[in-house]
Formats: C-alpha cells, sequence, structure tokens
C-alpha cells in the first residue's frame, strides 16, 4: 500500500506566544519548529501500515526550504521519500495551500492511501484535506482515530464486503471516529484520503541510526507560487487574559485544610 | 439571502442573529437541513421561526437518510447554488464543519472555520470582516472573506451581536435532490453508542494530572480525588505520550477541549496547548512544585508542593471531615485521624 502522508511545518511554543511587531505572524526567532501531534500519528500510521502490507510512505510539505527539516523527521521515524513544495512560507490560505499539495502530488504515482491531520497545529482550518481528496477523486473521512486494514481476499468488483466498503480492488479500510454520542465507523476501499486525529496511534521517537539515514536523504522539491484563495489574514492577536492571578492557598501538605475550605465552598465536598 | 445550516440536528441559538447582523434589512434569514437529520422538521422550523428564520430547507435524498460526509456536503453545495445565498453558516462542530468543508471545495468557495466576530463590509468591498481562533484559541486571527458567496462556521464563544430577531412562522420546504450515487462511500456503515456515564468532556471536576504525577501508578490518588469530588481523571500530553494514561484523557489542543466548573491541575506547567483545552473552566486549582510555573499564574487558586504529598493531604482532609460529619449525628465512632497523620 503506497502512502503519501501531508505534514506542515508549525512552531513550537510554550507558555507565551510571540509575535511579530506588524502582528502579521508568530516571531519565530527564538522557536523550534515540529509538526503537529495529529499529523505525527499519520506518519506513524503510515509507517505501520507500509511495514504491515508492503508499499512505500511518501512524506509531503508545502513551505520554505526550511520544512525540509520536517520531512526529515518523519523519514527519520521511517517513512521513504519526502516532497518539498516550495512556496516559500506556510502562511497560505487553505485554497492556496491545497494547489500547493496537489502540485506536490502531480509526478507522484497515485497513492493507494492520502493522509492528513485533522486540523494543521497552528492554522487549524480543517480544510486542506478535504479539498485535495476532492480534487483527486478520493473518498475522505476526517477525524479518524482508529485505522483497521483487510487487504488479501480480493471480493468480486463492485462486490460489498462485510464492513459495507464497496471494494473494487481487495483493500478495504475500517476507519474510526469518535462524536459526542459514540463511534462512527466508516468502510472504505482504497483509494482513499483520511484525515487522522492523535490518539489513533502512540507515535515512535525516531531512532538516531534513522535520524542519520535522514539527514542524508535527499528531497524532491518542486516549486510552487499558488493563486490565493479567498480568506486573507489580516493580523494576529493574543485573546486577552482577564484572570486576576491565582490566589494562594499554601504549600505542601498544610494547604489541605485551605483545599478542602474551596472545595467546600464550590460545592464539590 | 443569509442560510444557516443545521447540520447536526441542533439549532444553534447565536447562528440566527449572527445571520440576521450579516443580512441587509429586507434579505431573510432561511435554514437548511438534510432529510437524515434526525429530528422532525416541525420542531427544527419552530424553534427556528423563534429567532426569526422565515424558511426551512428539507432536503431530501435516500441517501442523506444516514449522515456521509460527501454526500451531505454535495447536497449543500447543490442548495447553495439553487438559492444562491450571500452567506453560509454554521456552528463549529465537528460535523456542521465536515459538511460546510465538503460543500465549500464542491462549490470551488472559501470558507472560515471557527470564527467568534463576523461582520459584514465595512468598505463596500462586499468583504466580511472576522476573527477567528487559531490553535483552538491560543491565538485570534483578523481575516478578511471575500467570496460571491461566503462560508463560515461560528464557534459557541463567538460575540453574539445584538439584534432585534422578530418571531416568524418558519415556512418548511421539502426539495428532493440529486447525489452522485458514488458517495454512498463514505456514509457511516456503522455505528457504536458510547458508554453512558461521566465523560471528559462534561463532567463537572476534572483532575488532571503531568509530568509531575511521574508515572501510571501516580495517578491513583488523582482517581480517588476525582471519584471523591464527582468527577474523571484528566491529563497532559505528557503522560499520553509517556502511555501512563489513554490519549481519550488528554485536555487540551489536540486533546479534549473542558469547561469544567473545577479543574484540578497536578505537575503541569500549562503550555497553551494545555492551557485553551482547560481555560474555560469556571475554577483552577493548580498544584506545582515550581510557584513560577504558567500554570501557577493563570490558575484561580494555587497550592505550591508536590503532587505525591498535596493530593493525599487533601483526600485526608476530605475523609476527616466527612467522618467528622458523619460522627457528629452518632456516637462510638471513632476519632478521625487528624490531616497530618495520613501515611504518605
Ligand atoms: C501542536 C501541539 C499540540 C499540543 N497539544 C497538547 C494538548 O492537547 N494537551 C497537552 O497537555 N499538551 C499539548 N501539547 C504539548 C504542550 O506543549 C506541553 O509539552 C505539555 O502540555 C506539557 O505537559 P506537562 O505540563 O505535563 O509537562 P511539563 O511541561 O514538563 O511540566 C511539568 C510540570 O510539573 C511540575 N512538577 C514536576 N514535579 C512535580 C511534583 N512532584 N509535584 C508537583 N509538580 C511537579 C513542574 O514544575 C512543571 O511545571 C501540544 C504541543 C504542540 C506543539
Ligand atoms: N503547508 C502544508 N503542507 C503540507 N500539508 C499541509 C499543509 N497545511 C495543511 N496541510 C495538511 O492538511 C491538514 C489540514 O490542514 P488545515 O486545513 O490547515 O487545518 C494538515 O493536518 C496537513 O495534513
Amino acid at each position: 500500500m503506497d502512502i503519501v502522508v501531508c505534514i506542515k511545518r508549525v512552531p513550537a511554543f510554550g507558555a507565551q506566544v510571540p509575535l511579530t511587531d506588524d502582528g502579521l505572524a508568530v516571531d519565530t526567532r527564538h522557536l523550534g519548529f515540529t509538526i503537529g501531534p495529529h499529523e505525527e500519528c499519520a506518519v506513524e500510521e503510515a509507517v505501520r501500515l507500509a511495514a504491515a502490507h508492503g508499499g512505500r510512505v511518501t512524506v509531503l510539505t508545502v513551505g520554505p526550504e526550511e520544512a525540509g527539516e520536517q520531512l526529515r523527521y518523519a523519514l527519520a521515524m521511517g517513512a521513504h521519500q519526502g516532497v518539498l513544495v516550495d512556496t516559500g512560507t506556510t502562511d497560505l490560505d487553505p485554497e492556496a495551500t491545497a494547489t500547493a499539495v496537489l502540485a506536490g502530488l502531480a509526478d507522484e504515482p497515485a497513492p493507494d492511501l492520502l493522509l492528513f491531520g485533522d486540523a494543521s497545529a497552528d492554522a487549524g482550518h480543517g480544510q486542506v484535506g478535504v479539498r485535495v481528496a476532492l480534487a483527486c477523486g478520493l473518498p475522505i473521512v476526517g477525524g479518524v482515530t482508529g485505522i483497521e486494514a483487510e487487504s488479501g481476499a480480493v471480493p468480486e468488483n463492485g462486490a460489498v464486503a462485510e464492513n459495507g466498503a464497496v471494494t473494487e480492488n481487495g483493500a478495504t479500510l475500517r476507519a474510526t471516529r469518535d462524536t459526542p454520542g459514540g463511534t462512527e465507523v466508516f468502510g472504505l476501499s482504497v483509494p482513499a484520503a483520511v484525515a487522522v486525529k492523535e490518539g489513533l496511534n502512540l507515535p515512535r521517537y525516531p531512532t538516531l541510526p534513522g535520524r542519520l539515514k535522514a539527514k542524508k536523504a535527499a528531497l524532491r522539491t518542486v516549486t510552487c507560487g499558488p493563486e490565493p484563495g479567498g480568506l486573507r489574514t489580516l493580523g494576529l492577536r493574543r485573546p486577552a487574559d482577564d484572570r486576576a492571578g491565582a490566589i494562594p492557598l499554601g504549600r505542601g501538605a498544610d494547604a489541605a485544610p485551605a483545599v478542602v475550605d474551596v472545595l467546600a465552598e464550590l460545592g464539590k465536598v | 439571502m443569509q442560510l444557516i445550516v443545521v447540520a447536526d440536528g441542533q439549532v444553534v441559538p447565536e447562528l440566527p442573529a449572527v445571520a440576521r447582523s450579516l443580512a441587509s434589512r429586507d434579505e431573510p434569514v432561511e435554514a437548511v437541513a438534510f432529510a437524515g437529520t434526525g429530528v422532525p422538521a416541525g420542531d427544527v422550523a419552530g424553534e427556528l421561526g423563534g429567532y426569526g428564520v422565515s424558511r426551512l430547507h428539507v432536503v431530501r435524498h435516500e441517501l442523506l437518510d444516514e449522515y456521509g460526509p460527501e454526500a451531505w456536503g454535495s447536497a449543500l453545495a447543490t442548495v447553495i447554488d439553487w438559492l444562491g445565498p450571500a452567506g453560509v453558516l454554521a456552528s463549529a462542530s465537528h460535523r456542521d464543519t465536515e459538511v460546510l468543508t465538503h460543500a465549500a471545495a464542491r462549490a470551488g468557495l472559501p470558507l472560515a472555520t471557527n470564527c467568534v466576530r463576523l461582520a459584514g463590509e465595512e468598505d463596500g468591498s462586499g468583504a466580511w470582516r472576522l476573527t477567528r481562533t487559531r490553535s483552538g484559541g491560543v491565538l485570534l486571527e483578523d481575516a478578511e472573506l471575500t467570496a460571491p458567496v461566503k462560508l463560515a462556521t461560528v464557534a459557541a464563544a463567538v460575540e453574539t451581536p445584538q439584534v432585534p430577531l422578530q418571531p416568524a412562522d418558519c415556512e418548511v420546504t421539502e426539495s428532493a435532490v440529486d447525489v452522485p450515487p458514488e458517495l454512498a462511500r463514505t456514509r457511516v456503515a456503522e455505528r457504536v453508542a458510547s458508554e453512558t456515564g461521566l465523560s471528559l468532556s462534561t463532567a463537572p471536576v476534572v483532575v488532571s494530572g503531568g509530568r509531575g504525577v511521574g508515572g501510571a501508578e501516580g495517578f491513583v490518588v488523582l482517581e480517588e480525588l476525582a471519584e471523591r469530588l464527582g468527577g474523571v481523571v484528566g491529563c497532559s500530553r505528557v503522560a499520553t505520550n509517556n502511555g501512563w494514561r489513554p490519549h481519550r484523557d488528554q485536555v487540551g489542543l489536540t486533546g479534549t477541549k473542558i469547561a469544567a466548573d473545577l479543574y484540578i491541575a497536578c505537575g503541569i506547567s500549562g503550555a497553551t496547548q494545555h492551557w485553551v483545552g482547560c481555560m474555560d473552566s469556571a475554577a483552577i486549582l493548580a498544584i506545582n512544585t515550581d510557584p513560577e510555573a504558567p500554570m501557577m499564574q493563570r490558575a484561580t487558586y494555587a497550592v505550591e508542593g508536590d503532587v505525591h504529598e498535596v493530593v493525599p493531604a487533601v483526600l485526608a482532609e476530605i475523609r476527616r471531615r466527612a467522618d467528622g460529619a458523619a460522627g457528629s449525628g452518632r456516637s462510638g465512632v471513632e476519632e478521625p485521624a487528624p490531616a497530618g497523620s495520613s501515611r504518605r
């Protein structure tokens, strides 16, 4: 099963989010970069599926040249090759990002499975996966926290597999996701696209040999200058934090009576 | 026309007010529901009418009877094409957002998700000015949406505009739509109802642990405290990543967003990505060895100390008072142990 995973380079910040003076972006001069947890799970799942069912894992990112760092992280986790769609920036609207992802996919063999995060860790539009999948003519389900692949038995063309999927080429996926009322199960036949959420698996940490190998790997670079879509960012702000500062209840075990007083006041004991 | 999408089967009260504020004076606010919404159209229409929505379009097709993101999104794109609304609004729930995203992609339209403020044009450009949350509320983004039909999802925390809503008789119009048969491929094939009982997102009290708890076994006392307080246990991503707790317990940006009466953060530093998950709680109690930890600064109450000492002492104090209360009415009850004497 050949798999493409789309990952995004995002700033990794802790308790404070520094902004540039013009308020247009996060000030990343003193920050590291990462990929979001949803996408880390997507890479992990792809590596596991390829190990179990055969096939290659390609990771694809749209951003500046430096986003190669995130591709290498995914390669160190076990992905086989990386595609960098160089747009100079990750600050694109979802329509433009989707166009750039498609430009990166154009020269790749059509994958059996296209994986996305449910939402990017910074912009969080929740849109790029759906826009790309539709343009590729692939079905897509989002919010997925469980994937089971069944390959082998090849039903007749269009036969209905046990899990309800209309199977054309033999591989079916059972994708599950949590909703407020319970769990929804989808049966998908590949080729398909899935947008996943953290909780799908516990991603591995790259090994040292994995990192060394990834450092030397060649990345394929595509340049792309997509047309902007209809949503334009004017500026970023930090939300007002009107919490008044914590009331100290004491130190160590001696604070217990004061804590229980508060619990009683709140009607919890 | 401004169109409200009811995909989740619930009328979100903020939506009609936002839609009305975006509508020009005589422009109607109407709504669309899918035949599979699972709620009788009459009930939805009655509720919508109360908010001044004058028409509910119920779209029917056999593929819409069960939820399917592609089928519902395709049906919505068709309805947008028929009705030509100026704006289309839905809630920011996962399902509503998914349906709008599919419709936007099919119609070739932009979409602004998670909006907390929406305003009509200011400069004759016809664009909407909006504010949306990024990273679950870590940042606010001011943006401009320019499109022939403007699509947006509205977060629960939206600023509700002060506009008069004249109750209307909401007329129900049923229409059949075409849905490409291949879209049956992404319909829900099976549902498993969740166990009833307290869940992280609805529990009134959440006792959460992070790196400071030190390991899976450290959560035993947190479980006990949660049970005493009628709540559940939560955790930070460090606890999840170390395999101490399942991911469904994680609070935060990529976990669950909660709004408890009381959130108790034990050994959690308060990174932004965690904070956005718990900040809507009415009261927050932080227990941390580091008084400078962001969680200690932003919480309502702070205890400086080791979770392994503080939590058992709090449990002992709760038991002592409970026993005292019970004991005061009876005789022959053992003298409760003082808080400090509990074993740690
Ligand atoms: C895109 C993205 C998404 C993320 N999503 C989430 C999310 O959904 N949820 C989440 O939680 N995190 C999330 N994170 C991770 C987040 O940035 C932090 O790394 C994480 O929340 C830290 O967890 P922690 O507070 O348990 O650990 P730390 O930051 O290591 O803090 C541990 C705290 O425990 C205190 N401590 C240590 N020992 C003791 C003791 N014995 N008693 C009392 N206190 C003690 C320390 O003083 C410290 O303050 C995300 C990160 C990224 C980049
Ligand atoms: N710049 C990017 N490069 C590669 N993939 C991206 C990029 N932006 C978004 N994606 C993918 O699309 C998903 C949803 O992104 P978004 O629509 O921004 O929430 C992400 O989790 C990624 O899988």
